[in-house]
């Protein structure tokens, strides 16, 4: 950055970027003198990426605070900002957050992982489902800053180089999905389903609930029960029940339908 | 969202004070109705305070004191770690049961027993900033009580707030007169009976509980009791799961030689706290588990009930679910 001494005047570049994105109020903005801090935050934070991508000028200006330390970004650019350090899909990464921003966006918009979907963005759907220290969880209500040290896994860390995980292979042969948009959310829930099965948790229609736990053996409704928090809107459910139905009793569950030749 | 300050809390009372400097800062735990009320504009705090690494989170037995026997939850502990908790589903199934029916897989993982307890009504008028809600912005009026009410309450309302109270955990707790555990910010812990934790509207709707502002909830404590093997909830929702209750109950009978020597009944979905079916609970106390004499006892409540324009069939459905319920009970929570 070259105005390093007077932070309230704009570069030629940036000037530039200024009036590609909101030419209406560039005179204002050159008059006022507005706070070229306020200016990269709203650059940054108003889909900076996106913008990156459009514009060449924006790319060079966004791209060097980007990778140099997060902290300098901080100071720079982002409002109420928080250094978090969180393990994703096996990496580590450090970066500064907005104190708003959730893990879903973090992992959608700075970290370029977008297998997690925002649907809702109120915890109502599941397609943001990721899991944080090996529990499901709902991306779109954590906060990214509340992440410190924990390990996320998403839909991109379910596959082993090109080996598919169990659970990927079996929607696939179940095609348990149409539209696709939820169907990470229901293979990170899925994963971790026959986990909490594993372990002994019950549902609201576990029998016997006062049993010692112990592996519980799921039926289709034990299934839709545990699945109820990601909602599919084309209806793959019967498909999605019976991939997962696969890979928990180890044995191949028919078909109920069959691709075209 | 609107901008906010994000402090992790290091122990309990850093935290307390650090809330209690502040009147518009809040706590963090799981975030699941927080966030959500947040990005929805209804809660609007400059601060967050995450208190999600403080501990607080052991299921133990209770060994001295007056609740010697009984078990004691941490605040800070997860809905799911509860509801799974050997201890839980051995002594109180009846509590593991309605942790279970309430919402996901998710977000019982994410949610705090404390947490649960502090949830804000789903009440669509208080959700959409654009409509009067007395329970959000005070004075403004109850776009419920004329509007769309099919969900809302029908005991213990006011011309103020017509909404209820949406845990499921919270109904159980009640019936099993749980006690709360909180500090405040001089470090001082008090207890505060579970019947006296959450209030009716009254003329304040929007104070859902007297828990004071900076007062962080501990721990939950249950005593003990011999409901275990006659005990269970029923949640009637819209559809099969993740919805919340358009009535619940939790029942709890102990029977001594073909008596109902104790009985306890709470609903959720009815009223603006965890309704206690007292007069349905007196009349069985010392009769015979029937099927008429529970008739007899929802009866007694639901006479009681004041319906709104789109909700009168709760006081069947709250009827029915009470003797259902209880039958459930008595055949040791299964169908």
């Amino acid at each position: 950055m070259h105005d390093e001494n007077d932070p309230s005047r704009l570069t030629e570049d940036e000037k530039k970027l200024f009036e590609d994105l909101m030419p209406e109020d560039l005179d204002e903005i050159l008059d006022s003198g507005v706070n070229r801090r306020h200016f990269l935050k709203l650059v940054t934070l108003a889909g900076g990426g996106m913008l990156a991508a459009q514009s060449a000028v924006a790319e060079q200006l966004l791209t060097k605070p980007l990778s140099s330390s997060p902290t300098e970004l901080s100071s720079a650019t982002i409002e109420n900002g928080v250094t978090v350090s969180l393990k994703v899909n096996g990496t580590t990464q450090k970066l500064v957050v907005d104190s708003r921003m959730t893990l879903l966006d973090t992992l959608r918009e700075r970290l370029e992982l977008t297998g997690s979907k925002k649907g809702c963005d109120h915890g109502q759907c599941g397609a943001c489902t990721v899991l944080v220290n090996g529990q499901r969880v709902l991306s779109c209500l954590t906060l990214a800053a509340s992440c410190e040290g924990k390990r996320v896994q998403t839909v991109e860390g379910l596959a082993q180089g090109t080996t598919l995980h169990p659970m990927q292979a079996a929607f696939l042969k179940h095609d348990g999905f149409q539209c696709g948009f939820c169907t990470p959310g229901q293979l990170c829930s899925a994963v971790a389903l026959i986990e909490e099965a594993k372990n002994g948790h019950a549902s609201y229609v576990t029998e016997a609930i006062r049993k010692q736990p112990a592996p519980v053996q799921l039926s289709n409704e034990e299934i839709r029960e545990r699945m109820s928090g990601n909602i599919c809107r084309c209806g793959a459910y019967p498909n999605i029940v019976a991939a997962i139905q696969e890979v928990h009793s180890g044995k191949p569950v028919e078909q109920t339908f069959n691709f075209s030749a | 969202m609107r901008p906010f300050t994000y402090t992790r809390a290091k122990d309990p009372t850093a935290a307390v004070n650090q809330l209690s400097g502040n009147p518009n800062a809040k706590f963090l735990a799981g975030g699941t109705n927080l966030l959500d009320l947040m990005k929805e504009d209804v809660e609007r705090p400059n601060e967050l305070v995450d208190i999600s690494e403080l501990g607080l989170r052991d299921i133990k037995a209770i060994a001295n004191g007056p609740q010697k026997g009984g078990i004691s939850i941490g605040g800070l502990g997860k809905n799911t770690d509860a509801a799974n908790h050997a201890l839980i589903r051995q002594h109180y199934p009846l509590l593991a049961q309605a942790i279970l029916a309430g919402a996901s897989g998710q977000i019982r993982n994410m949610a705090t027993n404390g947490g649960n307890l502090l949830q804000r009504t789903r009440c669509p008028y208080f959700y959409e900033v654009s409509m009067p809600c007395n329970k959000r912005e005070p004075g403004t009026g109850c776009g419920a009580l004329e509007g769309i009410n099919r969900t809302h309450a029908i005991f213990g309302w006011t011309e103020k707030c017509v909404a209820v109270y949406p845990s499921d955990m919270a109904i159980a707790l009640a019936a099993l007169d749980a006690v709360v555990s909180v500090r405040n910010a001089s470090g001082q812990e008090r207890t505060i009976p579970f019947a006296d934790f959450h209030r009716l509207p009254g003329d304040k709707p929007e104070q859902d509980t007297n828990l004071a502002h900076g007062e962080l909830i501990t721990a939950i404590e249950l005593p003990k009791n011999n409901f275990a093997a006659t005990s269970y909830y029923l949640k009637v929702r819209d559809r099969a799961s993740y919805a919340f209750a358009l009535v619940s109950v939790a029942a709890a009978l102990e029977i001594v030689d073909n008596k109902i020597v104790q009985a306890r009944i709470a609903m959720g979905g009815v009223a603006h706290k965890p309704w206690r079916a007292l007069k349905a609970e007196q009349l069985l106390v010392g009769k015979e588990a029937t099927d008429a004499n529970f008739k007899l006892a929802a009866d007694a409540e639901m006479a009681g009930a004041k319906p709104l324009d789109h909700n009168r069939f709760k006081v069947e459905l709250g009827n029915r679910s009470i003797v259902l319920a209880l039958q459930m009970a008595m055949n040791g929570g299964k169908a």
